[in-house]
């Protein structure tokens, strides 16, 4: 799906590389394809079209790089722009200073709530936390049952007065037991509502009201579309919520809910629901959303997470047997930017002790713009990833590429230079002078000669 | 004329009318309809202010731009818009329709009605007795839509319903319907948590060929159309009501959620790939959501929509007519 959207951004920006920058008919033409990216993304057309707005003004203001392909170039930006609009600003989830903190859930008929509240349960029972559950919906069938159920899985006492009572009254009095009963967390879920249902949002206000809440979470179906604007500005007018959980992010919809919201009301997702069992809760992850709603996958987020475990305790070995060899594509990424301070590199490299006898080198061509690219995919990449560039496999190196707006080959090839660097590197330690083949690798192949030799 | 009851509902051979009850009547069926109507209307003032001001100004390019704003915005997904607009700014150009606000207004109804009518086909309840399969996502209102449609079947054809708990996986299914089943005045066939849903749903079959129940309604459990397991399941269990009974299941519908954007259309294409959906039940439409996601179902995939849910009592169902939802979308 990116190769998809980076590919009509190509077409439609062939012209470009031979002028060099981006003039205003190219960045039209782009956001056009970008906004259908976006719609078929479910994001809310006012917020596609503001935000195409602001892309325009950044896109206009950026170079191409010559050796970047003005489409992935495009991508990069606008994945970097959905990022920064996703993450960022708000706060974290909050806690009390003493007494239960009060949790209160809220959202639409069928967003996942029930479920989102025995997750969260769990979520926060892994670091200690004495959590229980509140049960406010006395209109859905068995929603009590239900609750009563997935606490018991994930641990949490719940709180409950069958389906006679006044939801206003259950939740006051389920504070006052969870206080007694000395809880850390107390989880309010509550009945789905309509955002234009006045009586249903009236009682969300009084349960608000009387109880208090520290968080107010809005729960959202990730396959919501249009309507996530109009119902997350009911309920941040009504229950004032400080976040979003989104859910059902193991599905393939692209979830551009999760952009709409944020963008429309300000408040950020907390939280990614990504399956029924309880263990498929994680913290949100703006990067991965962005590179999901511009149809890159988010596959990352399922494989990294098994992954994950492995990498650890990898990466911890790997540092140990690295103690020796410490250089890492950090160190790389700092050398490589002050030696750029200096100067052009063609310069610098006659002046490198042991260099002066290599004449090829001294005539090589130094691409800057090949720099500027290995800086870029650098960048790309988490501190594991650099710190030990063997895990960068698969699904790794495609993020990476996208990230950095190149090519997969490309990744490939600077992991493989830097491994040879290091050899390099190693041996000049202990005495030896790297081959010219050696050189010959690391600079990325010959050297474009002046004239073709017969 | 709305469709009714009659015509949603294909009950086959058997006789209705001497089931002693009285099909809905004409004032009856124009009060339900001007309350769903109401309330598909609710907050759609801004939409009909939209459509209205750019169809009763002049016709001009933003008109078009403004009509492709408000059916993207109604979750008609990018493709459909674009043939609906289309199609209509061709036929102004040439004159086949006035380029004056009502007979456009008119002639974008008659082309969304058509949309809407991909596919079109009556609920086939052709059996002894007719088994109805209920599959679809998380959340979507299975539960509460078996649960009104078979209060439905019972109040306007005097039929009895058998209900099959046959989501033995979410926490507390079986109870929530057995709620459904005692406010819809239909048996329930369960199984302890946990056990096989094929097994459920031929039970539910075999005690209705026993009792000579008419209709047998299999609720499923929810699940993402991504899962493959889930899905390969959902085709087992559809096996399973084939061979306990060849032409069972006899209608296989499943329920899209209105708020749902384009992403109902990979719902819908998926679930067809594993048990052969023939119809949309539109839920929650009793919110601001438009449900343009089903304009992209009817016309790309041919499925239609058969029932439209708009509320969560056993009341709150109606047959889906297609001028009736264009016009619901742009009444004023």
């Amino acid at each position: 799906m990116f190769d998809q959207l980076s590919d009509r951004l190509q077409a439609t920006l062939s012209e470009v590389r031979s002028r060099g920058k981006l003039n205003e008919g190219d960045v039209d033409a782009a956001m056009r394809e970008i906004r259908l990216a976006l719609l078929e993304a479910d994001v809310n057309f006012k917020v596609v079209k503001s935000f195409a707005k602001t892309l325009k003004e950044r896109c206009l203001g950026a170079d191409v790089l010559e050796s970047l392909d003005p489409g992935q170039q495009v991508v990069k930006i606008v994945n970097e722009e959905l990022t920064g609009l996703m993450g960022g600003t708000g706060r974290d989830l909050a806690f009390a200073s003493k007494g239960p903190t009060v949790i209160l859930m809220a959202g639409l008929q069928g967003s996942g709530k029930t479920t989102a509240c025995a997750k969260l349960a769990r979520h926060l029972g892994e670091s200690g936390k004495n959590v229980a559950l509140a049960a406010c919906d006395v209109y859905r069938p068995a929603a009590v049952d239900q609750l009563v159920t997935v606490g018991e899985r994930a641990g949490a006492h719940v709180y409950e007065q069958g389906t006679d009572a006044d939801p206003v009254e259950i939740a006051a009095w389920a504070l006052d037991r969870a206080r007694e009963d000395e809880r850390d967390v107390l989880i309010v879920d509550t009945a789905g509502r309509l955002h234009i249902d006045e009586n249903l949002m009236d009682e969300l206000a009084k349960i608000r009201k009387r109880i208090k809440p520290h968080d107010v979470l809005l729960v959202v179906d990730a396959m919501t579309g249009q309507d996530a604007v109009g119902v997350a500005e009911s309920f941040a007018e009504t229950a004032e919520f400080d976040g979003v959980v989104m859910t059902k992010l193991d599905g393939d919809a692209r979830g551009g809910a999760a952009l709409s919201v944020k963008a429309v009301t300000g408040k950020p997702i907390f939280f990614a629901s990504t399956g029924e069992k309880l263990e498929a809760f994680d913290r949100f992850h703006p990067d991965r959303m962005a590179s999901r709603i511009l149809g890159m996958g988010d596959m990352l987020s399922l494989i990294e997470k098994a992954e994950q475990q492995v990498d650890e305790r990898q990466a911890e070995d790997l540092q140990k047997k690295l103690e020796g060899d410490r250089f890492t594509l950090e160190d790389f990424l700092q050398q490589m930017r002050q030696v750029r301070k200096m100067g052009p590199l063609s310069g610098l490299i006659g002046m490198m002790p042991g260099m002066g006898a290599m004449k090829q080198l001294k005539n090589a061509e130094i691409d800057e713009g090949e720099l500027d690219r290995v800086e870029a995919i650098i960048l790309s990449m988490t501190p594991l990833e650099r710190a030990n560039p063997a895990i960068i496999k698969g699904s790794r190196r495609k993020r990476i590429a996208a990230g950095s707006g190149t090519k997969i080959q490309q990744v490939n090839q600077l992991v493989k230079q830097f491994d040879q660097m290091r050899k390099m590197m190693r041996q000049m330690i202990s005495g030896q002078q790297p081959s010219p083949e050696q050189l010959m690798q690391m600079s990325g192949g010959a050297p474009r000669p002046k004239y073709r030799r017969r | 004329m709305p469709t009714t009851w009659q015509e949603i509902f294909d009950l086959g051979a058997r006789d209705t009318a001497s089931s002693g009850v009285e099909p809905e009547s004409d004032e009856q069926s124009r009060g339900v309809f001007r309350r769903l109507r109401e309330s598909l209307s609710k907050s759609r003032q801004a939409l009909v202010e939209e459509i209205s001001a750019s169809l009763f100004d002049r016709i001009d390019e933003e008109t078009w731009e403004r009509l492709e704003e408000a059916l993207i915005m109604a979750d008609a997904g990018a493709p459909t818009t674009a043939e609906v607009v289309e199609k209509l700014e061709r036929e102004v150009e040439s004159g086949a329709v006035s380029a004056d606000g009502e007979a456009v207004r008119e002639r974008l109804i008659e082309i969304l009605a058509e949309v809407a009518s991909g596919g079109r086909a009556p609920i086939d309840l052709n059996g002894e007795p007719a088994v109805l399969l209920m599959v679809g996502v998380n959340g979507t209102g299975k539960t509460t839509t078996i649960g009104k449609i078979a209060w439905h079947l019972s109040k306007e054809f005097g039929l009895s319903v058998v209900l099959a708990a046959a989501d033995t996986y979410r926490a507390a299914a079986a109870e929530q319907l057995a709620e459904w089943a005692q406010r819809a005045g239909a048996e329930l066939i369960r199984s302890a948590p946990g056990g096989d849903p094929g097994a459920v749903a031929f039970d539910a079959i075999a005690a209705a060929r026993a009792r000579g129940a008419d209709v047998v309604i299999v609720d499923t459990a929810g699940r993402l159309h991504t899962q493959g397991n889930l899905m390969d399941e959902l085709t087992k269990v559809r096996r399973v009501i084939a061979k306990q009974m060849p032409d069972a299941p006899h209608e296989t519908l499943i329920s899209i959620d209105a708020t749902t954007g384009q992403n109902g259309l990979r719902q819908a294409q998926l679930f067809t790939e594993a048990v052969a959906v023939d119809g949309v039940v539109l839920t929650k439409l009793d919110g601001t959501a438009k449900g343009g996601i089903v304009l992209a179902i009817a016309n790309e995939l041919g499925i239609p929509v058969k029932l439209i849910g708009a509320g969560e009592t056993l009341e709150d169902l109606r047959p889906f007519d297609p001028e009736d939802f264009a016009r619901a979308l742009l009444a004023e």
